[in-house]
């Protein structure tokens, strides 16, 4: 039995933890992710459930928090943004090499330089490296439904999850949503039982000892390996979801892909506003599709290359500028992921949306028009593009400022 | 553009940091989510301070809208505060039957030269006299949610004051003269809202 209700994605994420209930949060304010402890933190205090709330005095504390906590065989959740994720930065890999299963609520801010509280990509995609898995979200209801399947997912292969919104979009955005019953989510998630853990007498553990020369590079390959060995435990989850909810999810959706002729690869919030762009185009006889990429880590290599194939040429978007002179981060290695098949299709990038920039139904259209010029012409052209922002190579009166004035 | 496919109404509000644009807005977006519609209330964010301009946004759709980015061309948009008519260009994009709200004790016509040659509809309704006679304090936000509701008629009159109620109950729990002042507030602007051309 579902609840339609009408949340935001913060709430969204308070109320998943709610029926959860975790035994540890540790957590430390920062915007656009603050609502998440406040609303759970009521949730403690109204004894709607039984976690221990440790308020820190910086996100490296609410790692440390979650780490101690999770090693010692507790379940442990906290939610953070941008400079927060940024100064976890350190515990982030200590977590992930430690195999330690805490699922944290990421709302995707822009990382400072100049200062900037908006949506972006930054944070997440400067982290991807650190050995956490990596979930995004559209909506609200993906926002609740990938926190839902996060806690399986992570404690089955002992890596920790980071489950993303953009802020603002989702996190402060109401709009309609359907939730789980509390036991139906408590049954789905089911109870921790960690083989081995700090405090259990029988087998004492060390935790994050020194990796010495012989041993470290070991660590690593097994981290490697179980990122690899998520990719199945992934795709079982979201089967046991849909049994559950109806509701179908994978590494990423196709929409419209199956006769496209060109297609948009996105990550979060904006591939909805493709989606429209893709239903105007087709009701115009427009063969145009859209990839929406869920999962980053593990990075679907293969099935992702093979979902491009069906069209000749994609634009894949990015929510972060990683300054490599190449591009984006999802472009890297989506681009890369195409290099062994040979009817790959042209690939080009756009940056776009950085720090809270809008991007509207419009820009697809102009994306979607470029990647028919590519179509016709045979003629990629520039590969690495920004769009819907001031360029200053075309001088004062070379762009439509109107747009981004208010 | 949306409301071509959707049956979408796009609202957007103007108002001052500390007015109530933006509860407001969610308000809305909650009263649409009890009348059975897809809704999205969401507030675009600055550097947050009072009195400072913001911005918030109502989509409101039968089938589940799926857009994502701001409003730039509204069915409706409504001003809280009649200040920004000096600083901000509230009527830009506004749609051709849309219809732009104001609080003002002024009459629409002697308002349409401070928008920048907006030809479409405007309307105006005192909101800070009917906030100090029904609540005893200038709060504009709740009278502003009873006009567009009805210029808009987006959700049917008797619905809105029913579920409104209801969701007074639930926001202000126990404090039954606030919630009275605020029903009667609502009513009075859906009362007194002066349609123009």
């Amino acid at each position: 039995m579902s609840r339609r209700d009408r949340m935001s994605g913060n709430e969204a994420v308070a109320e998943a933890m709610r029926q959860i209930n975790p035994d540890v949060m540790g957590a430390f304010p920062i915007t656009p992710s603050t609502e998440i402890p406040q609303y759970f933190s009521k949730f403690i205090a109204d004894g709607k459930v039984d976690t221990e709330f440790v308020a820190v005095e910086s996100e490296h504390s609410a790692m440390s928090v979650c780490i101690g906590a999770s090693a010692a065989g507790a379940r442990a959740v906290t939610a953070t943004s941008s400079a927060g994720l940024a100064y976890m930065w350190e515990l982030l890999y200590v977590a992930a090499s430690s195999r330690l299963p805490i699922t944290m609520a990421v709302v995707n801010r822009a990382l400072t330089g100049p200062i900037n509280i908006n949506n972006d990509h930054s944070d997440t995609m400067g982290a991807r490296d650190s050995g956490w898995i990596q979930i995004y979200a559209e909506s609200n209801q993906e926002v609740y439904d990938n926190f839902i399947q996060a806690m399986p997912i992570s404690e089955e292969m002992r890596l920790p999850i980071m489950v993303c919104q953009d802020g603002f979009i989702t996190s402060h955005g109401v709009s309609n949503i359907e939730l789980l019953e509390d036991e139906e989510v408590k049954n789905f998630v089911g109870e921790f039982r960690p083989e081995n853990y700090l405090l259990k007498h029988e087998n004492p553990l060390a935790v994050g000892p020194y990796g010495t020369s012989p041993y470290y590079m070991e660590v690593k390959r097994d981290q490697a390996q179980a990122m690899k060995d998520s990719m199945p435990v992934i795709m079982d989850v979201a089967e046991r979801f849909e049994a559950l909810t109806g509701r179908k999810y994978g590494f990423f959706e196709e929409y419209m892909m199956d006769d496209a002729e060109v297609a948009i690869v996105i990550i979060g919030s904006s591939a909805g506003t493709g989606k429209e762009a893709v239903d105007r185009l087709r009701m115009e006889g427009k063969k145009v599709g859209l990839i929406k990429l869920r999962v980053f880590r593990p990075f679907p290599r293969q099935p992702l290359a093979e979902a491009m194939c069906k069209v000749k040429a994609v634009a894949i978007m990015d929510k972060a500028e990683c300054f490599s002179n190449s591009g984006g981060p999802l472009f890297s290695e989506a681009r890369n992921s195409l290099y062994d098949l040979p009817n790959r299709p042209y690939a080009i990038n756009y940056i776009y949306g950085l720090g809270g920039r809008d991007i509207t139904v419009e820009d697809f259209y102009e994306i979607y028009n470029d990647l028919f010029i590519i179509y016709d012409t045979n003629k990629p052209g520039d590969i690495y593009r920004y769009v819907g922002v001031r360029d200053s190579r075309y001088g004062e009166h070379g762009f439509d400022h109107k747009k981004y004035d208010e | 553009m949306s409301n071509k496919i959707n049956g979408a109404v796009e609202i957007r509000w103007h108002g001052r940091g500390g007015q109530g644009a933006k509860t407001a807005c969610l308000m809305l977006a909650d009263i649409a989510f009890t009348a059975g519609k897809y809704v999205q209330g969401f507030p675009e964010y600055g550097p947050e301070r009072q009195g400072a301009p913001i911005t918030a946004y109502n989509r409101i759709t039968d089938k589940p809208c799926k857009v994502h980015s701001n409003i730039y061309t509204p069915n409706y948009v409504v001003v809280v505060d009649e200040t920004l008519l000096k600083s901000v260009d509230v009527a830009k994009g506004i749609k051709k039957d849309g219809a732009l709200i104001v609080n003002s004790k002024r009459s629409p016509e002697a308002l349409r030269p401070l928008l920048n040659g907006y030809k479409g509809r405007i309307c105006t309704v005192d909101a800070e006299s009917i906030s100090i006679e029904c609540l005893g304090k200038n709060f504009p936000n709740m009278p502003m949610l009873g006009a567009i509701v009805k210029v808009s008629k987006v959700i049917d009159a008797n619905e809105f004051v029913n579920n409104m109620r209801e969701s007074f109950e639930h926001k202000f729990a126990g404090k039954e003269s606030v919630i009275e002042g605020n029903m009667k507030a609502v009513v009075k602007a859906m009362e007194e809202v002066e349609a123009g051309e």
